[in-house]
């Protein structure tokens, strides 16, 4: 909402000397933010000139220029910027003549847009400033010549500062109200506000006098659908105004006021309907009376109803919409937008002005719902004072009758059928127990008497009647927030309050940071994606197998490619890959912890009702609602790409690989309490030949809590990623759902080692990780340590086959172990490995 | 076998000048070692003298003992002297030649970093649970009836749409992308006893495009604090001690009257930041104010009964008065390692 300070003045005592800043310090205070600032952004000298004579000058480019003698000043006298009363300036319009008064931009002026005036020469003169049009001054977009002032009913004293003249020189501070505020979105409400803050005088535009009650022209509200019950139209004030002439000018105080407030200047009419809105917050519409048939019908839409609004779009209505009607149908969305068919023209001689009051959530559906936010639907929506209307409507019908030369006619209407707001009970003590800080008695009812409230003492409290235009003031701690802020905020003590000691985080929140940590710690940097993805990222990382996945879709993404929330973390991590490797940062190590969100195929999530707030509902509709959301688990993923580290002296380069996604598996292990294995796996969207199955051995036997591989190559080369690029993604909520509450600890024993190597030949095929579990299985309770060392294959070692090494190391827990005994449990082992794997000792 | 020697003063003598000789000329160990060898080996000069003792007459054999004695120690004396300084020396230019330059060795760990975001979370988190608050937590996927009606978000009020709300397909499923953490309040008043001082941390949505200062994925952190006799000048207090904790000793709180629909009183907090950059300023922070009544009762809580207090803040722009340098919220989403690598693990 803008707010030109002369207008605000009408209204309120602004203190004199108040700069826009003042102003913006004063709304802030009662809880109007400071948006901007506005004026006209031109400076005097610039003043009332009359033309007293001018040659035409036919110019080599084919314009004609006119070269006047213009006054300036009063016969004798220094003009504005000191220099003579008669000037030489050359003017390119043809729109004037001799006697004219029009606005003079003397030198040292400058206009809008930083254009400096100054005497130059032009055309063979000396130009001593420069006639000025309306445009040029930003008073419209008219610029069919200079401006005459005559044009504007306007015949002022030569040498007289245009700037104040046309209300060039006034300001507006913008300030943004607050959805509960609808009373701010006028003068009147924003001079109020003024008042709370300053405590200057105010004097309510609202208490000038109303239309008197009319009738002889129908007005029947019908609606046959509330919504919730609301009727859609609560006043319905008419009157009618005869002989008007829509062609007469917009007085310049008006469209100033209107241009700085940020409304364009159309023509009188609709400027005067916008004027009073603006000024009382009551939306005002003006029907031709001459194209209306019969009289009006305020109705809900019927079915297949149509309806051409004042924009010139046709609008198929729905049956909820509210609008005004005639005998030939629908003629406007009611507190939306007017039709077309009933519009004000150039020739229209009567007007029939409406000053109504809708219920907001009609008219907030029906805006939304066409798309068509307006300034009339913007103030319905927040709540319009329906005690207005009247006084709106008389002070329409009073311009017109001024500034269009109209007549009112008795003819009209007087609708109102508003409740008057519920008197809400205020005990005693109760403000300043919600607030911590002492308000006497004389301060609370002051305040609620200023904001407009009417007082009853009771007993143990006041019984506090808001005002008709505070329909947000419903309950006690609405009138504690009243008091607060029109004696100040800045009242309220500062006091610490003592929780009851806490548990400190969850076990969760503690394992989490920690897993965080410790990928940190090993050379991982976090990242955080957006978790919206295209359909194809869906696909290719959804499934292990690659069968077609579910995922929740967006229906107003920003991004119509990507549309899905996320169902793994890999997508938005290459993304960043990506980014990274634009840059020339080509070794990369991240991770990132997040959400996914993974609904299930054939499952309806949400719920087409809700529960009413306010109310708690019962266990089983809040049931209903936690099982209509879609799983949404943490998954914590790394991805490497590049080298771990690069060629230094001494030191080869180490691309990177599935071996160091599973490091930092392992440490994601160390951090969580687990022992994450992997076990050869497969993913669709990894290397066949390089893609872990992450598991963890429960109680109830392996559970699979990961993958980690490479990315296969042609995945990778799509996405213009490197050759290599290994990742791992792993379920953390499960992961730490695992995590040992209690750590299972051996005692340590301090007889010697014995250290043996076990060679032993396979099947290539064979895993080396199911040998060291075949090994260990049968080594018994002395093996404390297994390694593999080796891996080789080749001569001496058949075509088919392998050779493992590993280094085992026996302890035993009461004795020094012979080295026969650490054969034995060696030999041990290897036997179920035979078994298991056909393995034999290598010789 | 060699010539039959006889100890005297004088072979003797010979003898340990020899042997003093070849030990004070060996130059390394095993120079050193040859030298032991041959004047003190089983086949030294001195060892065969000190054979003969056995043959020396009775009434001789003390001062020959004598004799021998002192020799065989002035020379194991001089052996091991040299040995110690041979050690010595050999051991520096061992160590000389293992001299690197340490500037120039290779490193084969990785260095990472959290995201500050992040971090910042978590040091926020600490500080409440210093308080004895703890950190509550709920999905991003919510139900709009956590994230609107129950937060006193009427229907059709002008309030919702001012959110910017991602919605979910289907839409009359009434799903969303939560608009701020508020939905955990209230599942942390359905599901925890009263008195309940929680702060919820996390992400949330709006639908803003991502420029230098939106992002439409953000980090928030809200607090609720619902007991017996809580006020407004409560929630001033805790506010100040966290705008303290977050900024400096200096650091205080302004409240301006402002409209939220789950608190009334609502207010808009600036925080005075005494340490900032640029010098000393207020700027605007988040929201706060009184529980609405009608949260509680969305909650089952009898607001008669209970009250309390609310805030909200973003974790980017609290980041970002803790680093004035940090101007474009883009580096904080995109993922440039080099933003992270910044702050490493410490925020």
């Amino acid at each position: 909402m803008r707010i030109p300070l002369g207008w605000l003045a009408e209204f309120v005592d602004v203190t004199p000397g108040s700069t826009v800043a003042d102003v913006h310090a004063a709304l802030v205070k009662v809880g109007l933010e400071e948006e901007g600032s506005h004026d006209f952004d031109l400076t005097g000298p610039i003043v009332v000139g009359e033309v007293l004579e001018f040659v035409e000058e036919p110019q080599s480019n084919g314009k004609t220029i006119r070269w006047c003698s213009v006054r300036v000043a009063p016969d004798g006298e220094k003009a504005l910027d000191g220099g003579a009363d008669v000037r030489g300036i050359v003017c390119g319009a043809h729109n004037f003549v001799p006697g004219d008064k029009v606005v003079v931009t003397l030198p040292g002026a400058v206009l809008p847009g930083g254009f400096a005036i100054a005497a130059r020469k032009t055309y063979g003169h000396v130009s001593d400033g420069m006639i000025a049009s309306s445009r040029e001054l930003g008073l419209g977009d008219e610029h069919d010549g200079i401006l005459r002032l005559a044009t504007l009913g306007l015949d002022p004293v030569v040498g007289s500062d245009a700037l104040s003249l046309l209300g060039l020189d006034d300001q507006a501070v913008e300030v943004n109200v607050t959805p509960d505020r609808g009373y701010a979105f006028s003068i009147r409400g924003i001079a109020r506000e003024y008042a709370h803050a300053t405590g200057a005088a105010f004097r309510d535009p609202a208490l000038a006098p109303a239309v008197e009650d009319a009738s002889g022209f129908e007005v029947v509200i019908d609606d046959e659908a509330p919504i919730r019950g609301r009727v859609g139209a609560t006043v319905f004030v008419t009157r009618l105004v005869r002989d008007v002439d829509p062609t007469k000018p917009t007085p310049p105080w008006m469209a100033t006021r209107l241009s700085l407030a940020g409304i364009r200047s159309i023509s009188l009419i609709v400027d005067i309907t916008n004027y009073v809105m603006l000024e009382l917050g009551q939306p005002i519409h003006a029907y031709d009376f001459d194209k209306l048939t019969g009289g009006i019908r305020v109705r809900r839409a019927r079915q297949g109803e149509k309806l051409v609004t004042l924009d010139d779009q046709t609008r198929a209505l729905d049956s909820e919409d509210l609008v005004i009607a005639d005998e030939s149908g629908a003629i406007g969305l009611a507190g939306v937008m007017g039709g077309a068919s009933t519009e004000i023209g150039d020739s229209s001689r009567t007007v029939l002005v409406e000053a109504a009051n809708f219920d907001p959530v009609s008219i907030a559906r029906t805006a939304r719902r066409h798309k068509l936010p307006s300034e009339a639907s913007r103030r319905f929506e927040r709540g319009v004072d329906p005690a207005v209307a009247p006084v709106a409507a008389a002070r329409v019908v009073q311009l017109l009758v001024d500034l269009a030369g109209g007549t009112a006619d008795p003819l009209g209407s007087s609708y109102s059928q508003h409740v008057q707001p519920a008197p809400v009970e205020l005990p005693d003590g109760y403000i300043s127990g919600l607030i911590g800080a002492d308000f006497t008695a004389e301060e609370i009812r002051s305040a609620l008497a200023e904001i407009g409230g009417r007082i009853v003492e009771i007993e143990g409290g006041l019984l506090v009647t808001p005002p008709t235009w505070r329909s947000d003031i419903t309950h006690k701690s609405a009138l504690a927030e009243e008091v607060a802020r029109i004696v100040g905020y800045e009242r309220i003590p500062s006091v610490l309050p003592v929780a009851p000691p806490g548990r400190g985080l969850t076990r969760e929140q503690s394992l989490r940071r920690q897993a965080s940590q410790t990928l940190a710690s090993s050379g991982l940097v976090e990242v955080m994606a957006y978790p919206f993805v295209s359909e194809a990222a869906v696909q290719l990382f959804g499934s292990q197998t690659g069968d077609a996945v579910t995922a929740v879709r967006v229906a107003n993404p920003l991004d119509a490619e990507a549309p899905y929330l996320r169902t793994s973390l890999l997508p938005g991590l290459l993304d960043i890959v990506r980014r990274n490797l634009s840059r020339g940062l080509l070794d990369l190590a991240l991770f990132e912890t997040g959400l996914v969100f993974l609904p299930e195929p054939g499952v309806e999530y949400g719920r087409a009702e809700l529960p009413r707030g306010g109310a708690r509902p019962t266990d089983e509709v809040l049931a209903d609602l936690d099982a209509g959301l879609p799983a949404q688990p943490r998954h914590v993923a790394v991805v490497l790409a590049g080298n771990a580290w690069d060629k230094q002296p001494g030191l080869d380069a180490h691309p990177v690989g599935l071996a160091d996604a599973l490091d930092s598996v392992r440490q994601l292990g160390l951090a969580l309490g687990l022992e994450i294995r992997a076990v050869q796996g497969s993913h669709s969207a990894l290397h066949p030949g390089r893609t872990a199955s992450l598991v963890v051995s429960t109680t109830q036997g392996e559970r699979v809590v990961g993958v980690a591989g490479e990315l296969l190559p042609r995945i990778a080369e799509d996405a213009h990623l490197p050759r290599v690029v290994a990742v791992a993604e792993l379920y953390l909520d499960a992961l730490i759902d695992l995590s040992p509450r209690e750590v299972a600890v051996q005692p340590i024993f301090g007889y010697p080692a014995a250290t043996q190597d076990l060679s032993l030949v396979v099947r290539r095929g064979t895993p080396a990780g199911e040998v060291s579990d075949a090994v260990v299985r049968g080594a018994g309770p002395l093996l404390e340590d297994i390694r593999l060392v080796d891996d080789y294959r080749g001569s001496g070692v058949d075509e088919n086959q392998k050779s493992l090494t590993f280094a085992l190391r026996f302890r035993a827990a009461d004795r020094t172990l012979t080295a026969s005994e650490a054969s034995d449990a060696k030999l041990a082992g290897l036997a179920v490995a035979a078994a298991e794997f056909g393995a034999s000792l290598r010789e | 076998m060699s010539d039959p020697i006889v100890i005297s003063d004088e072979s003797v003598a010979a003898a340990v000048d020899a042997a003093l000789a070849a030990i004070s000329e060996a130059d390394d160990s095993t120079a050193l070692k040859a030298a032991r060898s041959a004047h003190v080996g089983e086949a030294s000069v001195l060892s065969r003298l000190n054979a003969t003792l056995r043959d020396v007459p009775k009434e001789q054999k003390a001062a020959a003992g004598k004799l021998m004695g002192q020799a065989r120690a002035r020379v194991a004396e001089a052996l091991a002297e040299r040995e110690a300084h041979i050690v010595v020396r050999e051991e520096q230019a061992r160590l000389e030649s293992e001299f690197v330059d340490v500037t120039a060795l290779p490193s084969r760990a990785r260095v990472g970093a959290r995201h500050p975001l992040s971090l910042l979370q978590e040091r926020i988190a600490d500080i409440f649970v210093g308080m004895g608050w703890e950190v509550a937590e709920g999905p991003e996927l919510e139900s709009e009836w956590f994230n609107f009606d129950a937060l006193n978000f009427a229907p059709d009020h002008p309030a919702r749409a001012m959110q910017d709300t991602f919605f979910i397909e289907p839409v009359d499923a009434h799903l969303l992308l939560r608009t701020h953490t508020s939905p955990v309040q209230i599942r942390s008043l359905l599901s925890r006893e009263l008195p309940v001082y929680v702060i919820a941390p996390g992400r949330v949505y709006r639908t803003d495009e991502l420029d230098a200062t939106h992002t439409p994925v953000f980090m928030q952190v809200e607090g609720i604090a619902i007991d017996k006799g809580l006020t407004m000048a409560h929630l001033r207090g805790t506010l100040e001690h966290f705008a303290r904790a977050m900024f400096g000793e200096g650091a205080k709180i302004r409240l301006r009257p402002n409209y939220f629909p789950f608190t009334e009183p609502s207010a808009e907090m600036d925080v005075w930041q005494p340490n900032a950059k640029g010098g000393a300023r207020w700027v605007e922070w988040g929201g706060c104010g009184m529980v609405n009544p009608n949260v509680l009762l969305s909650a089952g809580i009898d607001p008669e009964e209970y009250q309390g207090f609310a805030f909200g803040m973003g974790i980017e722009r609290t980041l970002q008065f803790r680093n004035d340098d940090l101007n474009d919220m883009r580096d904080m989403v995109e993922g440039d390692i080099r933003f992270s690598q910044q702050f490493g693990m410490v925020v």
